[in-house]
């Protein structure tokens, strides 16, 4: 089958897998670096939805699964956070559609805000691995998933990091199979999580882990390279590929699912080795699983937590060097385009000296020179709560000057329930929200979302109005700034509310600039679209302003 | 290892470091080596450093060009050379932006494909595969001007070696 081979990212490779596992419907939220997947999906044919964040995909998509139809959800790393709510029951139920959840992690943090690694949620949730190493495994680790999803009704997580995501390596594709035809099979004891149904499903939960565990050990994904006995090494995911490659001489294994580990696979590649390693990425969570497992299995030095690994590092903890690593020098750091409307905003908040609770998009880079103008950045959303923290118990003097930076997609994301806070609790001086309304996710790549009014294929949809969603929480103080209008002052605009004890939210809008060419051409064909079919009648927007 | 090609594209974002290495991924494929390419590329759209690596080959094993490694290095932005520099391998090849001179290409753009005819020069990939390749990256509009980037490229990187430009 060679004309079947085919280049593809560890992206690309997962939604290929997804079309031919059959998958009647793809969720998530964009963030680098699982963006590519549900944007690829859709582009191979096959239907994918963004949602407003990664706890309600996981819900829809837990949905499409109790329907009985395979379904796979998309996020980074920190996105799982987001949707471990619905997980860790999740993993309790009887899903009758297979279900994959793939969590991208950022080891090394090229775009993210921190580097946790989410094989602890593998153990924690209690929900079947896998941690492909390139696209090849990445597509057919995706299928695999299904089957062990659909075999024990669990979700799986596809664990997958920055480098597997978008390397592109070469794949040979399989046979495309079509998922069953959605029906409802009512089974309440496995779908309703009151105690009375959650503690057998709890314990249903433990025996499908063992039984796993069993398949694992029996027919798992792993890889066996016979070797000198004197070094034994194992890795997983793409660390597995620089072991082989900076100790082609040692004897390797390396395996596909990393919970529940294949245990007395790795005891038995123990037994016959003089030195035991392991060598994986991030937290050592699989060195630690040997350990407690009575393994002597040699861990590598607390700095290689840290980042990535590769080739040169590998080396380095083999050959237990622990001389300085040298610094790669420092290239240019991103920053606004220019022509981004977020500049005018941090000159601004720069000029008024604000105190800036900043949240996650683009508009962090307001941090950087020339602006200087953030103060806090933790997670998505967490402008509005740590701006409302700080207003209540700051001196009157500085809390007036603290203001939420919030972005469009960011604030459909986790900003909604924010603004309830600062309703219900409003401090003593108010508050000012500020939102960038650049009307397209454009940190990740220009996705759509709820408040653009255009789905993930970018036609037109249902459009969430922020101006009339914040009066209808009860903010009197809505401005909405078109940031194209050259006689704006938006220094006086912000500097007024702050001096009151008000809440007031301001949108700041012009679209991105990188995506504005684009939302044109959107626009073009969608009134293409609307003038070749008749007038359906119903006015398809739900709250246009 | 010792038969991988190691290759590193560097710049700044906008300038088409991504889509040079796509091309070069995508002919070495075709020319029917393993490939790995890699990169990191959240950032890449606001402006800052962005670097890519290929590797091809018999058998590829890591995606990462390994420090001081790389057989060709690729850059299109002067003030990324020294960056970059440290990837090179001692007796490897750099092709830098000064390869081609602001006047030379019809359209600035195409210098990422000006410069990657340059490597090609040196790279044992036949030119259907890298033409192919380029076809397969690029909007149709945009063929022609970059084929004559590429041929510019593989002709300059030729003159410099001493060898006889086509």
């Amino acid at each position: 089958m060679t004309e079947a081979r085919q280049l593809l990212s560890g992206d690309e490779a997962v939604a290929l897998a997804a079309l031919h596992a059959g998958v009647r419907l793809g969720t998530g939220y964009p963030g680098t670096p699982s963006t590519e997947i549900l944007e690829t999906f859709d582009r191979l044919g096959g239907r994918a939805q963004w949602s407003p964040n990664e706890k309600v995909a996981l819900e829809v998509a837990l949905g499409v699964a109790f329907a009985g139809a395979r379904t796979l959800v998309t996020m980074k790393h920190v996105g799982l956070n987001v949707a471990a709510d619905p997980l860790f029951t999740a993993a309790y139920t009887d899903l009758a559609g297979g279900l994959v959840v793939v969590s991208a992690d950022d080891p090394g943090m090229a775009s993210s805000q921190n580097e946790q690694d989410n094989r602890h949620y593998a153990r924690a949730a209690g929900v079947p691995t896998l941690e492909p190493a390139d696209s090849q495994q990445a597509y057919d680790y995706t299928r695999l998933a299904f089957a062990i999803s659909e075999r024990w009704r669990i979700p799986v997580l596809l664990r997958m990091t920055t480098r597997v995501c978008h390397s592109k390596t070469v794949v040979h594709p399989r046979a495309s199979e079509t998922g069953a035809e959605p029906t409802f099979v009512r089974d309440i004891p496995a779908r309703v999580m009151i105690p009375a149904y959650a503690k057998p499903a709890h314990e249903r939960l433990r025996a499908k882990l063992a039984e796993i565990a069993a398949w694992n050990e029996a027919e798992g994904p792993f890889a066996l390279d016979a070797g000198d006995a004197a070094l034994g090494i194992v890795s997983t995911g793409v660390s597995a590929v620089h072991a082989r490659e900076a100790a082609p001489q040692a004897r390797h294994l390396s395996f596909g699912m990393t919970y529940p580990l294949p245990l007395e696979r790795i005891r038995a590649f123990a037994a016959g080795v003089e030195r035991l390693v392991v060598i994986e990425e991030g937290d050592p969570v699989v060195c630690e699983a040997l350990r407690a497992a009575g393994l002597p299995a040699e861990g590598r030095p607390e700095r290689y937590r840290f980042g990535e690994l590769d080739v040169a590092r590998v080396r380095r903890i083999l050959a237990g060097d622990d001389t300085p690593e040298p610094v790669p020098p420092k290239g240019k750091p991103p920053e606004l385009c220019q022509g981004c409307a977020h500049r005018l905003v941090f000159e601004a908040l720069r000029d008024l000296d604000c105190i800036v609770s900043g949240d996650i998009g683009c508009y962090t880079l307001g941090v950087l020179p020339p602006f200087s103008a953030m103060d806090t950045c933790v997670c998505m959303g967490a402008s509005i709560g740590v701006g409302l923290g700080l207003r209540h118990v700051l001196p009157e003097e500085q809390a007036r000057r603290v203001v939420s930076v919030i972005g469009d997609s960011t604030f459909v994301h986790s900003g909604l329930t924010g603004l309830a806070e600062m309703v219900y609790n409003p401090p003593p001086t108010g508050h000012l929200v500020m939102i960038l309304d650049n009307g397209t996710t454009a940190m990740t790549g220009l996705q759509e979302h709820p408040g653009t009014g255009r789905a993930l294929d970018h036609s037109p949809t249902n459009q969430v109005c922020y101006e009339a969603l914040a009066r209808a929480l009860g903010i009197a103080d809505v401005l909405v700034v078109d940031m194209t209008d050259k006689g704006l002052s938006l220094k006086d605009l912000i500097a007024e509310r702050l001096a009151r004890s008000e809440l007031s939210v301001i949108i700041t809008r012009q679209p991105c600039v990188l995506a504005a060419p684009k939302i044109r051409l959107y626009d073009k064909a969608a009134a293409a679209t609307c003038a070749a079919t008749p007038e359906p009648g119903a006015e398809p927007r739900l709250a246009g302003g | 290892m010792d038969t991988v090609k190691n290759i590193v594209i560097a710049g700044l974002g906008g300038q088409g470091v991504l889509t040079a290495s796509d091309m070069l991924a995508e002919a070495a494929f075709r020319a029917g080596f393993d490939v790995k390419k890699s990169e990191l590329h959240g950032m890449s759209q606001r402006g800052g450093s962005v670097s890519s690596d290929v590797r091809y080959g018999a058998c590829v094993l890591s995606p990462m060009v390994p420090e001081a490694q790389a057989d060709v290095l690729v850059v299109l932005e002067a003030t990324q050379v020294e960056i970059n520099r440290p990837r090179l391998r001692p007796d490897g090849v750099l092709i830098g932006p000064e390869l081609i001179g602001p006047e030379a290409l019809a359209n600035r753009k195409s210098l990422n494909v000006a410069l990657l005819g340059a490597a090609s020069a040196v790279l044992d990939i036949p030119e259907e595969h890298w033409l192919a390749a380029l076809h397969a990256n690029l909007a149709e509009r945009l063929h022609k001007v970059n084929e004559q980037a590429f041929a510019q490229g593989r002709a300059a990187a030729r003159a410099r070696a001493g060898g006889q430009p086509h």
